[in-house]
């Protein structure tokens, strides 16, 4: 290719060949523009697979929604007043998973229909309980009241009890676990 | 490195006048001297000529620095703890993105680097290119081998799996053979006698810190003593003739180079795309029936070491492979002649000849025993069909330690079961969160089970302190005995 050394004078020393070689410095940019191009684009296409990688957590944006069993409708459209239930929440958390129980109350409004509540208190976050004496939800902490129907009735908590979201699947009630931000006149999901 | 070559040039300099050049570049290298640095990294003069041949040395740095490019990337999601190294590597390779195309990457790179280093030292040693004042350059070789060796030995335990953790504890083992010494070597680099969640961590450390640390410096070494003693050429021809045909290491030999490391990316990358690395089921230290293999290049050397058993084993295991390095090691001292062609040195090249096809006749050996010993057959085809289950079965997260963990302990024991409800009834939750694991109006439950002995707990629960007291904890006082009793195993329990 660049045997261009040809006008060296013969006793030169080794050195010299090279800057002949490189008195060309057309051909020589020309070939250099080339393989930095070449070896840029190449370099381009192996970074794929790296940004890939990378972005794995975010390209799988959020997690799928997971749904928990709460139990037969059946069974929980017989109950007269709201029924305590403990369902497992699984969250994943990359390469792990964090399992935990939740308190929930099914209740069923006037048209039949079952609603989920969540027992987390939305004033400071204890659980609430229904007092089936006093026919309301009671929270232990600092006295917050709710009704059958998990409205606030009383006491610190800036709103009623939170709803989840529900769905049946062959007749059983699955819900959609989700904490809600304390202290908030509105319910707002927080993670 | 080649400074005063580059000095030279400089002061017949017309050639790199700024007009030339372009002013930007003229301006980066008066601040940079990137001109005198381009110039150094290539042209370097080559005698005789560029070569297909001269490919090998730069096609493993090349693959060095894949190595660590895709090292690092695989360090975002690994972690080296006996627990969760396992379950991290599998997520890379059933769920991450492009996960399983790099780690693969990764680990046939490490063959492709024996592979590469193999050809590289049969050329340096059939073009006799170690003579000439190049005992310091081999001898840096020899280091590089050997630590690069260090690296897939440490490097093959890091996925936890099977086949890592037992083919990690025979070669480990083979260490307790050197008299003496052998066994507080075994245990330093186990960090104890066996093999466990530290020896993890010391591999790790020694894959990721402290070997490639040390590569680096050697490179380095081999580089510069490699530019100093000049490129070695062709092994004949006379010095005019050679003198005629040098050129310059840019452009034809840089060509060859990026082709060749081109070869070697697109071989890694259809293997690892068409045949990825396999992981196989979690290490199980008490599995007893596990017949470990090591990597297909170690296999010679695991075959040769069957061999040499009781007395002799000292022999075998340190004798005669540290004869053969250390030959190996001063060659150039012991072969000062300064005939290259390998023709004419056929002493030489019938020992490395030899060693060569032994360790390929030992390969082919262990393949051999492997399939005629029915036993050993069977318990490797299960072994595989392990390997491929575990495969095909979907990614499992691993259960988070504050997990319902704590709740099925307590259901094991019918006592704390019982004591659950209790804690359920009585509202306790309500403060201290389901499972005790607390909420902003009281601390979580769990772990008090270490600070307070059974005795004290009842005591505190029906008589709060008064820290307690102040936080609003009441008294328990309509509870049976039976029952609190319960509660305080449940409480226990939580851990
Ligand atoms: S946390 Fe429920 S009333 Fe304060």
């Amino acid at each position: 290719m660049l045997e261009g050394n040809d006008g060296n004078s013969p006793g030169a020393p080794p050195a010299t060949s090279r800057d002949v070689s490189l008195s060309s410095p057309d051909r020589r940019s020309f070939l250099g523009v080339l393989l930095a191009v070449g070896t840029a684009s190449v370099a381009a296409l192996l970074s794929v697979p790296l940004f890939r990688f990378v972005l794995h957590p975010l390209l799988r944006s959020t997690t799928p929604l997971s749904w928990a069993e709460v139990g037969s409708v059946d069974e929980l459209a017989a109950a007269a007043s709201p029924i305590k239930k403990l369902i497992t929440v699984e969250q994943r958390d990359g390469w792990r998973k964090i399992v935990s129980e939740k308190a929930v109350y099914v209740i069923k409004q006037a048209n039949g229909q079952l609603t989920v509540l969540s027992s987390i208190c939305p004033h400071l976050g204890c659980s609430a309980a229904w007092h089936s004496e006093n026919n309301e939800f009671l929270c232990p902490c600092h006295g917050g009241r709710f009704g059958a129907d998990g409205k606030l009735l009383g006491g610190p908590p800036p709103r009623g009890m939170d709803r989840l979201e529900t769905k049946v699947e062959d007749g059983t009630l699955k819900v959609h676990y989700q904490y809600f931000r304390q202290l908030v006149p509105d319910k707002e999901v927080i993670a | 490195m080649d400074e005063p070559q580059s000095t030279s040039r400089k002061q017949q300099g017309g050639t790199f006048a700024p007009s030339q050049r372009g002013r930007f570049f003229h301006w980066l290298d008066l601040r940079t001297g990137v001109d005198s640095l381009l110039h150094a990294a290539l042209d370097e003069p080559i005698p005789g000529g560029a070569s297909l041949a001269y490919v090998f040395g730069s096609g493993l740095l090349f693959l060095f620095v894949s190595q660590i490019i895709t090292g690092v990337f695989l360090a975002l999601y690994y972690i080296p703890s006996a627990d969760h190294a396992h379950t991290t590597i599998a997520y890379i390779t059933k769920e991450v993105t492009a996960g399983s195309f790099i780690r693969s990457i990764h680990a046939y790179g490490s063959s492709a680097i024996v592979i590469v280093l193999l050809l590289h030292i049969t050329q340096t040693f059939l073009f006799g290119s170690y003579k000439g004042k190049r005992e310091l350059l081999w001898f840096a070789g020899c280091v590089l081998f050997a630590l690069m060796l260090g690296m897939s030995f440490t490097g093959y335990l890091l996925p936890w799996d099977q086949k890592a953790f037992f083919a990690t504890t025979v070669g480990t083992n083979i260490l307790s053979e050197i008299p003496w010494v052998g066994n507080a070597l075994k245990s330093l680099l186990r960090g104890g006698t066996e093999m466990g969640t530290l020896t993890l961590s010391r591999f790790f450390v020694l894959h990721v810190f402290m070997i490639p640390a040390f590569i680096f410096a050697g490179v380095a070494a081999h580089v510069y003593l490699f530019r100093k003693a000049g490129a070695a050429g062709p092994i004949q021809g006379n010095a005019a003739t050679l003198k005629q045909s040098t050129e310059p290491f840019y452009p034809r030999q840089v060509l060859f180079d990026i082709v060749f490391a081109l070869l070697i990316i697109c071989g890694l990358g259809l293997l690892a795309h068409f045949s990825p690395m396999e992981l196989g089921p979690k290490a199980n230290p008490a599995d007893t029936q596990y017949v470990p293999r090591p990597e297909w290049y170690y296999i010679p050397v695991f075959q040769w070491l069957k061999y040499w058993e009781g007395a002799l084993a000292i022999v075998g295991i340190l004798v005669i492979p540290g004869f053969v390095a250390l030959l190996f090691v001063a060659l150039p001292f012991l072969d000062r002649r300064p005939e290259r062609r390998p023709w004419k040195r056929p002493a030489a090249v019938t020992i490395y000849a030899i060693i060569f096809i032994g360790l390929g006749v030992l390969g082919g050996l262990s393949h051999r025993n492997d399939l005629r010993d029915p036993a050993v057959a069977s318990q490797l085809a299960k072994q595989h069909e392990d390997v491929v289950s575990f495969m095909k079965a979907p990614f499992e997260p691993e259960l988070a330690g504050s997990s319902l963990a704590a709740a099925n302990v307590a259901l094991a024991n019918p006592l704390a079961a019982k004591g659950k409800d209790i804690f359920e009834q009585q509202g306790c939750n309500a403060c201290h969160g389901d499972g005790g694991v607390g909420t902003a109006a009281a601390p979580k439950l769990i772990g008090v089970g270490a600070k307070y002995d059974g005795a004290k707990l009842e005591a505190l629960l029906k008589q709060p302190n008064s820290k307690m007291t102040a936080g609003g904890m009441p008294a328990t006082t309509d509870l049976k005995d039976e029952d609190m009793k319960a509660l305080v195993a449940y409480v226990q329990s939580l851990k």
